[in-house]
Order: structure tokens, then sequence, then C-alpha cells
């Protein structure tokens, strides 16, 4: 296990406070469930999670909360936001992170005592996703490697053709390649603090994340990966969202009651 | 041991004294390590110091933090990034109120219950009496630990001349609230802390006339140098591994290019090195000596009719005196040898957090730091909480853990050389005190 008491890049060298996107759905009821934070990888937003999930995990009880990440951020001030937004919840939250934002989520959870864990289509190692991206997108991947930003195609993101991927596509922001950079060359993250349970899930079919990545990332956080075998990358945006989402409830429901 | 029917039986459970911020740490904490946890708080409401409507709360109207946001916020639950560098003190408890609401600690907190008396039992086990500070029957429970959390910033630290032919009015500074109290008068403020500087620049906006009477001269750090909060720029230099003499001696420089020699001003130069008294800073104390609105003046040797009489023979005549003495740690409930406490009052615990002679009792929170003390109080609270399992889970490491920790030495993780006063006994340097702490943390990680 890392521990880090003596943190003197925090506390000489804070990260500059921004206003942050969120996007929120919210039950009635409220019956005390924590909330849940969704946090989006690479050039989504949080709008990729207002689009199905928000409004289902409301309408099951839960209180949903999606984060954009800030322009020009880093891997160390998208963790930041993300503990920062989890602090400011009135109850102890949930973190879902989602592709590189489950990266982020997995930092943050060293910062942040989560209620529990998801890990959704991890990109946890930049490098193996990398090659992956080259594999099957190399003119959206190479101009990343000479300072270019990195621009995710329709096949990386989606299984089959679905009706509105190309306007989904058409959303994504380019990351700027400051941003990956440093998402490559971070050192791992820390343990998480106060041992929140965790789920990774994932789909073999995605061209970014390899089945080898989701049982890596499933060791290291939580057993063995859920999968939905037909699915893409962007589990929350494909036609059969419901199912992923659902399956992250019950898991989630199962915990909290034991 | 044989229960006797009136003592209720708590099991596992553990019991933490205060539900202040080092209360609420302790409590989260050991729940996070599994524990029942039943704290007992005598106020009706969480923030101890912080929560300046409780009768014992040190807290002025115009209190803001003399230590920077990232050094005083939780490591696990930071302060909102948009707050001030040195937030107010109602921003202080309301962070200290959503963090109990965040982890549901209130469930765990039994409110205007005090607790009068903790006595050992003899395996380990602690009877804790508690009563209703509305009044009620005592009750008595059996507890497997006792975290002790209630604060040393609440009982006045006596001044040392007789007060009591004196005409004006005398008042610790734990009384001191709003600054209408000075308005109008002629005060005078003894003491040098950060308390006493705090209400003497206040004085000064207030007040007909003031004297401010400390018995040696001090450092007063600016709150900001270079552009930054002064503890950050300290910092800078810790994690650069600057060594204490060159700390110093830049101190001194940093000093002289910006407020000067302050004995030109009537202030008496320190009698100790930089870093050999607690930090005190106040940017507006010399600001207000050098407007002349703040006459320095030496140790107060008499207060007889309507005259102060100071060291050097002068003689005012103040007609409200505030002692901003300081305080001094008092746990009423508790035997003296159970923390090994001298006479002079002074407890001695290892860390100065666990009980030596006593391994399921440990205070937290009596640190005193050059920088926040809710960290600190965090990962103390963390040790207790991992030491108390390993004692269930691994009871052969734990008594490993406990000999080597009998021999860490005592400078590793206490500061020695400082100005001789009781207001030092429990300072520490944070980053040496917290990487003992790591240490004794990775010690007792799970196998
Ligand atoms: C004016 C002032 C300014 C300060 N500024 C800073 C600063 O800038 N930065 C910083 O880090 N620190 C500062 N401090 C230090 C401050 O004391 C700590 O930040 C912190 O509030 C200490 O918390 P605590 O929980 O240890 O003690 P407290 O806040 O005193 O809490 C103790 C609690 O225990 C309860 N209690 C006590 N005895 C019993 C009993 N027998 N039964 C039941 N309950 C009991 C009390 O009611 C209280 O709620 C300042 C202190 C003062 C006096
Ligand atoms: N704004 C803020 O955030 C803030 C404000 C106030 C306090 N605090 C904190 O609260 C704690 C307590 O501070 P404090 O200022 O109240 O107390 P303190 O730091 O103990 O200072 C007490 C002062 O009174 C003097 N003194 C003590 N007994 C005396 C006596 N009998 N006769 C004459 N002088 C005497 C001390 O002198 P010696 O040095 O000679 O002992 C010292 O100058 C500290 O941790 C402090 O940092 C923070």
């Amino acid at each position: 296990m890392k521990l880090e008491l003596v943190r003197f890049k925090d506390w000489t060298d804070p990260v500059p406070s921004v206003r942050r996107e969120v996007l929120s759905a919210l039950p009635h009821p409220d019956d005390g469930q924590p909330p849940l934070l969704f946090v989006p990888g690479l050039g989504h937003g949080a709008w990729a999670f207002r689009e199905h999930w928000l409004g289902h995990v409301a309408s099951r009880g839960f209180a949903a909360y999606a984060l954009s990440p800030r322009e020009q951020g880093s891997l160390r001030a998208y963790a930041h936001d993300v503990v920062q937004v989890a602090a400011g919840l009135p109850r102890q939250a949930v973190l879902v992170g989602h592709g590189v934002g489950a990266l982020v989520v997995a930092h943050a959870l060293a910062r942040y005592p989560a209620r529990a864990a998801v890990l959704a289509a991890p990109v946890l190692h930049g490098r193996a996703a990398l090659g992956a991206a080259l594999r099957t997108n190399p003119l959206g991947t190479l101009p990343a490697f000479f300072g270019g930003g990195l621009r995710l195609s329709r096949r990386q993101l989606f299984a089959g053709d679905p009706p509105g991927a190309d306007a989904y596509v058409e959303r994504l922001t380019r990351a700027p390649s400051a941003v990956y950079r440093s998402l490559l060359t971070a050192p791992g993250p820390a343990d998480p603090v106060g041992a929140p349970p965790a789920l990774v899930v994932g789909s073999p079919d995605d061209r970014i994340v390899t089945r080898k990545a989701l049982d890596r990332a499933a060791a290291r956080f939580g057993g063995a990966p859920l999968l939905f075998p037909g699915m893409g990358h962007d589990l929350m945006l494909e036609p059969g969202w419901q199912e992923p989402i659902d399956a992250i409830l019950d898991w989630l429901v199962k915990e909290l009651a034991g | 041991m044989h229960d006797t029917p009136d003592i209720a039986d708590r099991h596992d459970a553990v019991c933490v004294i205060g539900a202040g911020a080092s209360g609420l740490v302790t409590v989260k904490n050991l729940r996070e390590q599994g524990f029942s946890v039943d704290c007992y708080e005598r106020e009706t409401s969480v923030g101890g110091a912080w929560n300046w409507r409780h009768d014992r709360s040190p807290v002025y109207a115009s209190t803001h933090l003399v230590t920077s946001r990232p050094l005083t916020e939780l490591p696990d639950f930071p302060m909102p990034d948009d707050w001030p560098d040195y937030p107010h003190h109602t921003q202080l408890l309301a962070y200290l109120e959503r963090y109990a609401e965040h982890f549901g600690l209130r469930d765990s907190i039994w409110f205007g219950t005090e607790v009068v008396a903790v006595t050992p039992v003899g395996d380990g086990r602690w009877d804790v009496t508690t009563r209703g500070t509305g009044g009620g029957a005592e009750r008595v429970q059996r507890y497997a630990a006792v975290v002790v959390a209630n604060g040393h910033n609440w009982s006045p630290k006596p001044l040392s001349v007789d007060t009591s032919a004196f005409r004006g009015r005398v008042m610790h500074a734990a009384a001191y609230k709003d600054p209408a109290q000075l308005r109008g008068r002629k005060v005078l403020v003894v003491g040098g802390g950060n308390t006493g500087c705090d209400i003497a620049v206040e004085a000064a906006q207030q007040a007909t006339t003031v004297w401010h009477s400390t018995r040696r001269g001090y450092w007063y750090a600016p709150k900001y140098v270079f552009g930054r909060p002064a503890d950050q720029v300290h910092d800078k230099l810790l994690e650069q591994r600057v060594p204490l003499r060159l700390r110093q001696w830049l101190y001194h420089l940093a000093v002289r290019l910006t407020v000067g020699d302050v004995t030109r001003f009537g202030l008496p130069a320190p009698d100790h090195r930089p870093y050999e008294s607690h930090p005190v800073v106040n940017s507006q104390l010399v600001y207000y000596v050098g407007h002349g609105r703040i006459t320095p003046v030496p140790d107060v040797v008499r207060l007889e009719g309507a005259t102060a009489e100071f060291a050097d023979g002068r003689r005012v005549e103040p007609d409200l005196v505030i002692t901003a003495t300081g305080y001094l740690p008092r746990f009423e409930f508790l035997a003296p040898d159970l923390l090994d406490i001298d006479e002079d009052g002074k407890p001695d615990l290892h860390l100065h957090a666990f009980a030596r002679r006593h391994p399921t009792l440990a205070v937290v929170g009596l640190v005193q730091a050059d920088a926040g003390l809710l960290p600190l109080a965090h990962w103390q609270s963390v040790a207790v909480a991992r030491w108390l399992r390993l004692r269930l889970t691994d009871p052969d490491r734990a008594v490993a853990v406990q000999q080597r920790e009998s021999t860490r030495p005592l400078r590793s993780w206490t500061r020695l050389r400082v100005v001789p006063s009781s207001r030092h006994w429990f300072e520490v340097s944070h980053t040496n005190y917290l990487r003992a702490l790591e240490d004794l943390l990775k010690q007792m990680e799970p196998a």
C-alpha cells in the first residue's frame, strides 16, 4: 500500500479553482441513498451521461451527477475536480468513471473515501489503450504523438452503427496533447482510502479497452469484471445502455445492504 | 470480571469524548476500520472550538485561520477550492458540519452528554460515566477502548499576578467575543500569542488606548510572503530540504527586508531564534505599533487600584485588561496517572497520542504545529483506529509494533528546541510528526 502523509504538492501548489460544469438528475422523493457521480473520459463531457444514465439512475431512487472535465486540465486537476464535487455532495458519493474517467476516479479514490466505486470500460494504462487506438484509428491517434489533438472515431466508440452515433462523435472535443501526455506519464494511483467496494464493467468487444486490460483492472480493484458482450466502448450511449447501468445499480444495492 | 447489572456492556464498541474537529475525524476513521462508536459531546452540536455559540469556544467574531486552507483542510475531505486562503471561523464550522453530515456521523454522537469519569476495569476495558448536561441520572457503560478528543484550547491559563485589588475589569481572552467590548476603552492586552496579537489589533481599531504586554519578544510572521501564504512558502523550503539553520537565516532576511528592525518601534527583540516558538502569524500588529495605535509594554508585575505596573517600572491606567495567556489541557474525567500527567499538568503520551501504559486509551488533537491541526488529528485517529484493529486481528504483531515504537526517539517527532513554556508542551513540526505517524502506519499495514 502506498501511503502519503506529507503532501508538499497539495500544500504549496494547490490546483487552481475553476467553475465546473455539473449536470444532475434528482430522485423524488430522495430517501437518503448515496449519490452517484459520473466522470467521463477523454473527449466526452457530462452530456454523455445525461443522454440516458442520469435520468435512469434518478428513476431508481439515486441522485445522479455528472462532471465535465475542465479545459486545459491534467490528471491531477481532473482528480481534484472529482474530489471537490464529491465532497460537496450531501452524502458520501459513489464514483463512476468511464474510459479515462476511470483513471481519474482511481486517483480521486486515493483522496476521498467514496461509498463505492465503479470503473466502466476503464482506461487505466494509457500505453495499452494508445496501442489499441493506433490499431483501430491510426489517423485520429497519430497526431497525438506530434503534439496534435487526439480524435476519436465512431468505430472506436461504438460496436455497430447505431443511429445517432455520428451525432455523438460530432460532439466529442479534441483532448489537447498536454492532457493525455499527463495521463500517459502519471504514476499509478495510490490505494483507495476507506476501502470502498469496487466494480469493473466493460465489454469484450470494446475496441479501446482490451479484455486483458479489463481483467487487470478488476484484479486490482474488484474481483472479476462484469461483461456486456456486443457493446462498444461508450456503454452509456449505446442502444443497449440500460443493461449495464441496471447491473451497476443492482450491484450497488447489494453492496449497500451488505 | 462479572458485570454489575447497572453497567451496560458495549462490548467491542469504542468511546470517543468530544465532537470537535478531532472527535469527528476519530468517529469517522474508527467506523472506517469497522468499529462501533459512541461519541459523547457536552454541547448540543458539532464543531467544538469553531462553534462560537459554545460556552467554551475561544473563538471571537473576527477570527480567521492563521494556517492557510491547503495546510488546514482534511486530507480526504478538502475545503471548497474557491474559499479564501485564510477562511473565517464560520466557514470552519460549516466545513465541520458538512463533514459530519457527509459521513453520517451524527448517528454515533450523543449530544448534550458530558463524560464525567473514565476508569479502567482491568482487562483493557473502560467504564465510562456520562451525565446529561440538562441534568438527569448518571449512566455507566463499558467500552473496549476510549479515545479522548476534548480539545486543549478552552481552559484558561491564569495570569501570574494577583488581580483581586485591581479596580478595572480583567477578563481572559476566552470570554472575548466581540469588538464592541473594546469600543471607547483603555485596553491592556497581555500575551503575544496569536490570540493576544489578534485582540491587540482589534483594540487598535476600536479602543481609545492600547497597551500590549509581552514577557518576551517574538517573531511576528506576516500572512503572506512573496505573494503566497507564509506557511506555503515555508513548506516549499521544507520540500527542498533546506536545513533549519538556513531557514532561520532566510526568515531573518525576509523580516529584515519587509518589517525591518522592530525594536525601533519599542518592541522587544526576540530572545530565541525563528521556529523556536509557536508561530505567530499577524500582518497587522507591527503595522499598528508603527502607527502608534499599540504601545508595546513588558511583563505585568502588578495590578492594583487603577494601575497596571510593568517590569520596567512603567505604570498605566487601563480600564479593561484582557489576558490572552493561552490555555492548559484538562482531563477532569481521568485519573492523572492514566495519561502520565506530571505535577505541572503535562501529559506524557507516545506521539502525543497514545497512553504509554494503557494500549486502549488514546488522545487525539493534543498537538500544536507550524500548520493546521486537522490533518494531524486525522492521521492520529487513523493510527489509533488501525492500532486498535491490529490488537484484535494480530495481537503478536501489535506487541512487536509496541516494542518498536518504544524505541522511537523523542526528537524525531516532537520539537525539543523551543522556548520553555507550557504553550510548547505539544509543539511539533508538522512534517516530522507526519513522517513518524506514516512510519507507524506502515508497520501496522495488513500483511
Ligand atoms: C482563536 C483560535 C484560533 C485557532 N486557529 C487555528 C487555525 O488557524 N488553524 C488550526 O489548525 N487550528 C487553529 N486553532 C486550534 C483549534 O483548537 C483546532 O483547529 C481545533 O478546533 C481543535 O479541535 P478539537 O476537536 O481538538 O478540540 P475542540 O474544538 O475544543 O473540541 C473538543 C470538544 O469536546 C467536547 N468536550 C470536552 N470535554 C468533554 C466531556 N467531558 N464530555 C463531553 N464532551 C466534551 C467539547 O464540548 C468540544 O466540543 C485555533 C484555536 C483558537 C483558540
Ligand atoms: N487566528 C487564529 O487562527 C488563531 C488565533 C488565536 C489563537 N490561535 C491558536 O490557538 C492556540 C492558543 O493561542 P493563544 O494565543 O491563545 O495562546 P498561546 O499561544 O499559548 O500564547 C500565550 C501568550 O501569553 C503569554 N503568557 C502565558 N502565561 C503568561 C503569564 N502568566 N504572564 C504573562 N504572559 C503569559 C505567553 O508567553 P510565553 O511565550 O512566554 O509563554 C504567550 O505570549 C495556538 O495554537 C494558536 O495558534 C489561532
